[in-house]
């Protein structure tokens, strides 16, 4: 397997390759002392991580995206195409599953690997029919009575030209409006980077769940140093993401994720099926909670939920 | 606010208006301006006079708050809510300035408590709610306050029945403020959405400029949308996009009239035509609601 290392990741790459050197020789004393060693230092690692290196962490390519928690954590899954207006945009995937026992409509950000699938994918950056597609699942969620789940995972909505002439704005728009007034339960799980308007499209609900190495920020902070720095040096990139309180212990003390879900030591990417099955325990919890609402409280709660967001910064 | 334009000019401003002479000018920098759109100069409360149109080009220039209520609202009708609303530093930000000495600053600068102004008036004798985007504040940001004191606006809507009208100008979310400022998106339209539910009409005016989270949240959920002339209006900003695309946008993208071309907006209106048309706007739709909770009522009896 071809693995990937941020920088101040660098100090595991040559422990992988000694633990799978062990591994092919069927020398399981040397792999379990391996893995040992490894997970030590993941672990204190993890522990400091600046806000920075958590939007690197959040970006990470080997990080399980959409369809990898849909095809764990679900049966029955099938997929649904197209804005029935425009065309079909491979960056958004939504679709029917069960959970168990339980019905749901899902939508998510869909990023690719490979060069071909990230092209294809638009790099996870949907453009306006994207999030109409969205919007249209989210409707037949509260027709069908389905509980809507969806996956955060962009850099942002596409800025090009084709995205402005299609009304990327009003798109999400659309969709925020849409979730607010939705009466179902709406369970949101932030896996990845959270970019902006693009990804509060399918960010707004009843309950916000952000994986430990994920983030939710109003701006890059490439872009927010740019913006008020006029520069993009690494120190003023790193101070932006202290700033713009993007990580998901920050939000969970704001009060805008509910919960923080703790990934497998040293993030998803060293071991996507654990964060998946610990992704999908806090789902199943964020849905029992809202089990006993029916339409009505959903929406009172929604929207004293969403009406409360800042008050207290307010004087 | 009808002849505002009409009344008769002092001889200062009829010379002016002809051609405004470089070295008055530079004597008086605060009596002319200089058009963005065609550069011409001319005489300030000649420029005022005509709604703030530049007489040679038709550029719209960006308004106060009190401006835009002037040529807005029926005269003293307007009644400010939430004015003392005020922005604390929840996330303690520092770039160059402290957050606190920015929003200090703007208030100095434009006398509003934040970058929207909130309250109830008439249009034409018909009560509305009304907010008003000051850009001149933080660049029309919205932060936390913005986002209360549209929610409280969209409350006093509701409880009044009042159709709600809000004057767009905005670079986006306010990035002092951080993911609380991206949430407030989701805070106003969740609030639209239950004036939708009430029965209430919206009518946005989007006004140069209007981008980034204003643009895609409130900005875009008008039950109908105007637009100021040549008003730049879109989600991302043109740089970003030009940094997308590897090419110079082409002129007017992203303005009203092309927004309007895609079918985005349902009209662009004059700033001397925009009372009347929200006056007439606003007399149908407010009839529609009325029969409408007529016939709730009549049919819960
Ligand atoms: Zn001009």
């Amino acid at each position: 397997m071809r693995r990937t290392y941020l920088d101040f990741e660098e100090g595991l790459r040559a422990l992988d390759r000694a633990r799978d050197a062990a591994r092919a020789q069927g020398d399981a004393e040397t792999e379990a002392e391996l893995v040992r060693e490894m997970d030590e230092r993941s672990r204190r690692t993890c522990a400091h991580l600046t806000a920075w290196q958590r939007v690197q962490m959040s970006r990470h390519i080997d990080r399980p995206f959409t369809l990898e928690y849909v095809a764990a954590l679900c049966t029955d899954f099938v997929e649904l195409h197209g804005d029935r207006s425009f065309g079909d945009d491979a960056a958004i995937v939504a679709g029917l599953a069960l959970r168990g026992e339980r019905a749901l409509a899902i939508v998510g950000h869909q990023r690719g690997r490979g060069t071909a699938e990230k092209v294809r994918r638009n790099f996870g950056m949907p453009r306006p029919e994207g999030y109409r597609k969205a919007r249209r699942v989210f409707r037949l969620a509260g027709r069908a009575g389905l509980g809507l789940l969806t996956f955060v995972d962009t850099q942002g909505a596409f800025p090009g030209t084709e995205s402005e002439e299609r009304g990327i704005a009003e798109s999400i728009a659309g969709c925020i409006a849409e979730l607010a007034g939705l009466p179902v339960p709406i369970v949101s799980v932030v896996i990845g980077e959270g970019g902006s308007g693009g990804a509060l499209a399918l960010a707004v609900g009843d309950a916000l769940l952000m994986l430990e190495h994920s983030c939710l920020a109003v701006i890059s902070p490439e872009g927010c140093a740019s913006i008020l720095e006029r520069q993009r040096s690494p120190e003023l990139i790193a101070r932006a993401a202290d700033s713009l309180a993007l990580t998901a212990p920050r939000l969970r003390e704001l009060g805008i994720a509910d919960e923080v879900v703790p990934e497998p030591v040293g993030g998803a990417h060293r071991n996507p099926a654990e964060a998946i099955r610990l992704a999908g325990e806090a789902i199943d919890r964020a849905f029992a909670s809202l089990d006993a609402l029916g339409p009505a409280e959903l929406r009172t709660r929604r929207d004293a939920r969403l009406r409360a967001i800042g008050r207290a910064a307010v004087r | 606010m009808k002849g505002e334009g009409s009344g008769a000019r002092p001889p200062a401003a009829r010379r002016g208006a002809a051609s405004a002479p470089s070295d008055d000018a530079a004597a008086d920098p605060g009596l002319f301006v200089r058009c963005p759109a065609c550069k011409e100069r001319s005489y300030r409360k000649d420029v005022e006079r005509r709604l703030n149109v530049c007489a040679s080009c038709g550029h719209h220039f960006r308004l106060t708050v009190e401006q835009r209520l002037l040529i807005t609202v029926d005269r003293g009708s307007f009644v400010e809510l939430d004015a003392s609303l005020a922005a604390s530093d929840p996330l303690g930000w520092v770039d160059q300035k402290p957050y606190p000495e920015r929003v200090a600053a703007a208030r100095a600068e434009t006398g509003h408590g934040d970058a929207l102004v909130t309250g109830t008036a008439t249009i034409d004798e018909v009560p509305v709610a009304l907010g008003i985007f000051d850009f001149a504040f933080m660049g029309g940001s919205m932060g936390t306050v913005v986002g209360e004191k549209l929610a409280r606006l969209i409350e006093t809507a509701i409880a009044r029945a009042l159709p709600l009208v809000v004057f767009t100008a905005s670079g986006g979310a306010r990035m002092q403020e951080g993911t609380l400022s991206l949430f407030q998106m989701a805070k106003s339209a969740s609030m639209l959405t239950r004036l939708r539910e009430a029965g209430l009409p919206y009518l946005c005016v989007l006004t140069d400029p209007t981008t980034g989270g204003v643009a895609a949240s409130l900005a875009m959920l008008g039950d109908v949308q105007i637009a100021e002339p040549h008003a730049l209006i879109g989600f991302a900003g043109p740089r970003v996009i030009e940094q997308t695309i590897h090419q110079t946008l082409p002129k007017g993208f992203q303005s009203a009239e092309m927004v309007l071309e895609h079918g985005l907006i349902d009209m662009v209106v004059p700033r001397r035509e925009l009372r009347d048309t929200l006056a007439r706007l606003l007399r149908v739709l407010v009839r529609g609601a009325a029969v409408q909770a007529a016939r709730a009522d009549s049919s819960r009896v």
